[in-house]
């Protein structure tokens, strides 16, 4: 087997390893940590992809930002409260456990006997891109063009958010 | 040559999963938020690689604007839990239930 498919079977793992202790951990703070492990090697597959810029985000943004938010978020609640069972009620937690097999049964039959991704080819090639200058380059140059209204609305949405957030989180609500 | 289509898009499947199982099976309220961010990602796997399969930016751009609102839920989500957290005294989203009563 060729290195890229080595590679890409251990993060792979690794990162559902990750996600299920994520799940499983009793402290609150450790579910976090494994979360970042998980991203971390989703970032990678993104290497492996060839999608660098998104590689990037996914360590700045989700490892760096919003899994630090999460950190804080933890510490700022753990002070006096009664220890939380992992799981919900036996009876929810075994249907949930159904459903989610069931899904992912469905998810693996539709992605095994239908022929994904046969459609007609775009004009990014690899051999494009390194024309243009690379992922950044050829990313920049659509998104500052052909989605130039969402990345402006994204901007405002951002805004917004930071904004309600610390209205939310100020002590006298 | 990367590996076969199929691969990253069970692997997405696998990892969607796991957050919805999350989501459904956890009482603790950062840790269901914290699921729900495992399938956003999970969706952005299977997008940028319908997008390197099919030589196109298209899925790597939307990842892009999923990425930013992914950001924003979670600090307007992570605001809204602070304050619930602090009225109630609890984390355990069965006792989140002041639009009930």
């Amino acid at each position: 087997m060729e290195l890229h498919s080595l590679l890409f079977l251990a993060f792979a793992a690794v990162a559902l390893v990750a996600a299920v202790l994520m799940l499983l951990s009793r402290n609150p703070v450790h579910s976090v940590l494994f979360m970042l492990l998980t991203f971390v090697n989703v970032a990678a597959m993104f290497v492996l992809l060839q999608a660098e810029f998104i590689a990037a985000i996914q360590i700045l943004v989700y490892s760096g930002a919003i899994l630090v938010l999460f950190l804080f978020v933890v510490m700022l609640l753990a002070g006096g409260e009664r220890p939380l069972p992992v799981l919900n009620q036996p009876l929810q937690a075994r249907a949930a456990v159904i459903v989610g097999l069931v899904l992912v049964s469905e998810l693996a039959l539709v992605v095994l006997t239908s022929t994904v991704g046969g459609g007609q080819r775009g004009p990014d090639s690899p051999e494009h891109i390194a024309a243009v200058g690379g992922n950044i380059e050829a990313l920049g140059r659509q998104l500052y063009t052909t989605w130039l209204l969402p990345f402006e609305i994204a901007s405002v949405l951002l805004l917004v958010a930071a904004v309600g957030a610390i209205y939310l989180a100020k002590e006298d609500l | 040559m990367t590996p076969p289509l199929e691969w990253y898009l069970l692997f997405s499947a696998a990892l969607f999963t796991i957050g919805l199982v999350g989501v459904l099976v956890r009482r603790h309220v950062l840790v269901i938020f914290m699921s729900v961010e495992l399938m956003l990602n999970a969706c952005n796997v299977a997008l940028v690689a319908f997008g390197r399969h099919l030589d196109t930016l298209t899925g790597q751009n939307f990842v892009v604007f999923v990425v930013t609102v992914a950001a924003a839920e979670a600090a307007v989500g992570l605001g809204i839990i602070l304050s619930l957290a602090r009225h109630k005294d609890t984390v355990d989203v069965g006792e989140m239930d002041i639009l009930k009563q």
